[in-house]
């Protein structure tokens, strides 16, 4: 079944673990580590992270890239993707990362130009 | 037709399930394309939310202020807690699944058993605080006016800061206007029901009381609501045409209507998948409890749901930043 070669290291290999449960543990208290450390800034939100950095906020910068650690450990330890073969990993994750980007780039685009030109306008949009 | 026919008994060993492409069964393939799909499906979503907001980048409502209820603390402001909370429980869950899966690669049928119990607990404890997070959000906490442009007019205390509600200030006054019902006119029409505190009670009340100024929808520059002073309060309230309290699909006392619309359908949308999520679990736990997996050798039915249940899972990692965090 090739179900008993789980690769047990995460971290680039920096941390390994004994037993698949053992692994599951792990990520589950690294992402919980996660979580908290986005609670706490949500709640907190320190003013030297209101920033703005490419028309958004350093503070929302640090949430998307904590987001996508997490979606990454998810996909690949809970759902087995670092144990799948290389072909079907790509099939999976290369459409997502290629289409997704684009969508989001042309659509906030598109939603930063529509919100000049309701600002810049001759209508009034609050009468 | 014939000749595909040939064709396929022809290549037998290759497509008759002698050799499996990428080493993985077609059913788990297939979960991973769907979920390949419903993952474009949810990006569509949340872009167009993140295209409405861009669009209204300086006036939209602010997540703190909205989701601050929780469970037993009445008037008690807690952003983020609740949803902090929903956020664990869903990754544990997602981490009983896998322990499901893996004592399941193991053949152990009662741990197996016991696992997916826990995660249908967890799937609906959150889909309970799901509804709960609803039931706040429709009910709406300080009612709220909004202008003919559609603009929402909010009131706080100009010493305290706080906000105040609809309820504390507004005078009654006596009124004619009752809810139109078939039965009292036309056949063909009625309205929703009214709100119980009409436009010219809530002016009343407010220039009546000193302390209230308005809050707009309007960012500053440190991201807050934009306040304004006694006198430009009295002037704005002069363009009020109608009370709203909580939310729906038209209007909503938080901000601009699209939110609301986003929230109900994005949230709704995740919760549709929590949910039915939970009912393929409780499937495949009555068929693990019966011993169908047992006989077949084999458990990869719980690892499909297994990849189901953890999509629904990254989901909502998203959805709780986009709609809480950032």
């Amino acid at each position: 079944m090739g179900h008993d070669t789980h690769k047990l290291a995460i971290f680039r290999g920096y941390l390994k673990f004994k037993s698949n449960q053992q692994k599951i543990w792990g990520v589950l208290v690294f992402l919980s580590i996660v979580t908290t450390i986005e609670v706490f800034l949500g709640i907190v939100k320190p003013q030297i992270l209101m920033t703005l950095f490419l028309k958004v906020k350093l503070i929302n910068w640090i949430f998307i890239i904590l987001t996508l650690v997490k979606a990454y450990y998810i996909a690949w330890d809970f759902m087995h993707i670092r144990d799948e073969l290389s072909g079907l990993k790509n099939a999976i994750v290369l459409p997502l990362i290629i289409l997704i980007p684009y969508l989001i780039f042309v659509i906030l685009l598109e939603g930063d130009y529509i919100f000049n030109i309701m600002q810049d306008g001759f209508v009034s949009w609050n009468f | 037709m014939e000749v595909t026919a040939t064709e396929h008994s022809e290549n037998k060993s290759l497509w008759g399930g002698a050799k499996k492409p990428f080493e993985a069964t077609y059913g788990k393939m297939m979960m991973w394309f769907f979920i390949v799909s419903d993952a474009l499906t949810f990006s569509g979503f949340l872009v167009s939310y993140a295209f409405s907001r861009f669009k209204n980048i300086d006036s939209w409502p602010i997540a703190d202020e909205v989701f601050n209820h929780f469970p037993f603390l009445h008037g008690v402001e807690a952003p983020m807690y609740y949803v902090a909370l929903m956020t664990f429980i869903l990754i544990f869950s997602s981490v009983t699944m896998v322990l499901a899966v893996d004592a399941g690669h193991h053949m152990k049928q009662s741990k197996v058993a016991f696992y997916m119990f826990l995660t249908i607990i967890g799937g609906a404890i959150f889909v309970g605080s799901q509804a709960w997070e609803w039931k706040n959000f429709i009910k709406g906490e300080y009612g709220a006016l909004e202008t003919r442009g559609g603009q929402i007019l909010q009131f706080q205390n100009v010493e305290t800061g706080k906000r105040v509600s609809l309820e504390e200030f507004a005078f009654e006054l006596p009124t004619d206007r009752s809810t139109h019902e078939k039965s009292k006119g036309l056949w063909f029409s009625n309205e929703s029901t009214i709100s119980e505190i009409t436009v010219s009670e809530v002016k009343a009340g407010f220039k009546n009381n000193e302390d209230l100024v308005i809050r707009t929808e309007k960012l500053n520059s440190f991201g807050r609501k934009t306040v304004l002073s006694r006198e430009n309060s009295l002037a704005k309230i002069e363009s009020a045409s109608q009370v709203v309290q909580g939310a729906n699909l038209v209007h909503n006392e938080y901000g601009n209507r699209l939110f609301a619309d986003f929230f109900f359908f994005i949230t709704g949308f995740h919760g549709f998948h929590v949910f039915s999520g939970v009912v393929i679990n409780i499937i495949i736990f009555f068929n693990v409890l019966i011993g169908t997996y047992e006989r077949r050798g084999h458990y990869e039915m719980v690892e499909k749901v297994g990849l189901y249940w953890h999509f629904v899972d990254l989901v909502w990692v998203f959805v709780f930043t986009f709609f809480y965090l950032v």
